[in-house]
């Protein structure tokens, strides 16, 4: 069984794709016609970087492969919607903070998951520890800041999401 | 090498192995793997190259002027608007913010636009109000940027206090 409702087409995803890499190379090619030699410069010192951080990358996509198999639609629900709101946050920060989901596929979960019935703080707890918390790309995270910068970004990120999680439940309701 | 690629090895490994037994994980497991990385594909190189440009044509005096040390209040906001039209995530904000830090952006303005690439998205943000209303993203956006700003201010302060190494 399916729940996901928002996979995108492949007509769309292509179309996507190549608005974002056209618009790039038209202004690419205005910068050549600008200054050519500063503009092949800089193209070549980003071909370094995709090869430079291509290992990196393709380590992750494995890792939220890999991770997204085993936190399963129905597993989800089946945590988070349990009648103890504070159980369910505390599973939803966990589960939001060790793994990574693109945003096309948290929010249409997290709007799934409304329906049936899960909470708002709950919800605010899953997908705001999800945009803040990165166990998984803490790999990725710490080759460009360091660990200790890291690692108090993410601790960072967990208290900010237990402090909306908080307000979303005061306005929004759901707490007690 | 092992670190790189041990984990690249053993995914395709797995995959050679559990792709005539047809199981359920590996399909499911690959499928993800394809979805995510045309995902990738939609920006990541490019983002790269467009970097690459960007660090060659931007001089780092502009850059210090407008988000170093001495910059002005309105330097977060840069960093927001900046961060809004970030595509893509986390993946593509991070080699953006380590680009402006290294032209000589302060820490509390890149670690702002870090933040708020996180959390404030513009396609991101429209995708959270159809599924969970305007409400929720009003309040969420509301309460978590005035604190991105304040703890990446905090974190600069501790990152200079203690002189932490960057590694680069």
């Amino acid at each position: 069984m399916n729940l996901r409702p928002m996979k995108m087409g492949l007509v769309s995803r292509i179309e996507r794709k190549f608005m974002f890499y056209l618009v790039s190379i038209g202004l690419i090619i205005v910068l050549l016609f600008i200054d050519s030699k500063k503009t092949i410069k800089g193209i070549k010192k980003g071909f370094k970087k995709i090869t430079i951080n291509a290992p990196m990358f393709i380590n992750m996509i494995i890792l939220v492969s890999i991770s997204l198999y085993f936190f399963s639609d129905e597993l989800i629900l089946r945590y988070l919607g349990d009648s103890n709101v504070f159980q369910s946050i505390l599973i939803a920060l966990g589960v939001g903070s060790v793994t990574f989901m693109p945003g096309f596929v948290v929010f249409p979960l997290a709007g799934l998951l409304l329906e049936k019935g899960v909470s708002y703080p709950v919800l605010a707890a899953f997908t705001t520890s999800m945009m803040m918390v990165g166990v998984i790309t803490f790999q990725i995270e710490k080759k460009y800041f360091g660990v200790k910068l890291t690692l108090i970004r993410n601790l960072m990120g967990l208290i900010m999401a237990i402090i909306v999680t908080g307000v979303i439940g005061i306005v929004l309701g759901g707490i007690i | 090498m092992i670190k790189k690629y041990g984990l690249m090895v053993l995914f395709i490994i797995f995959l050679l192995i559990a792709k005539p037994m047809n199981l359920k994980a590996s399909t499911e497991i690959f499928d993800n793997f394809k979805s995510f990385s045309i995902t990738m594909l939609k920006f990541v190189p490019m983002i790269f190259i467009l970097i690459g440009i960007f660090e060659v044509w931007i001089d780092q005096a502009t850059i210090e002027k407008h988000l170093g040390e001495n910059s002005k209040a309105i330097a977060y906001l840069w960093a927001i608007v900046l961060a809004g039209t970030t595509v893509g995530g986390l993946y593509v904000a991070l080699p953006v913010s380590k680009s402006i830090f290294d032209k000589g952006a302060k820490l509390s303005i890149v670690f702002t636009y870090l933040g708020a690439a996180a959390v404030a998205r513009i396609p991101m943000t429209l995708f959270e109000m159809s599924f969970l209303g305007i409400t929720f993203t009003l309040i969420r956006l509301f309460v978590s940027i005035p604190l991105i700003i304040f703890s990446s201010i905090l974190i600069e302060k501790f990152y200079k206090r203690n002189n932490i190494q960057m590694r680069a």
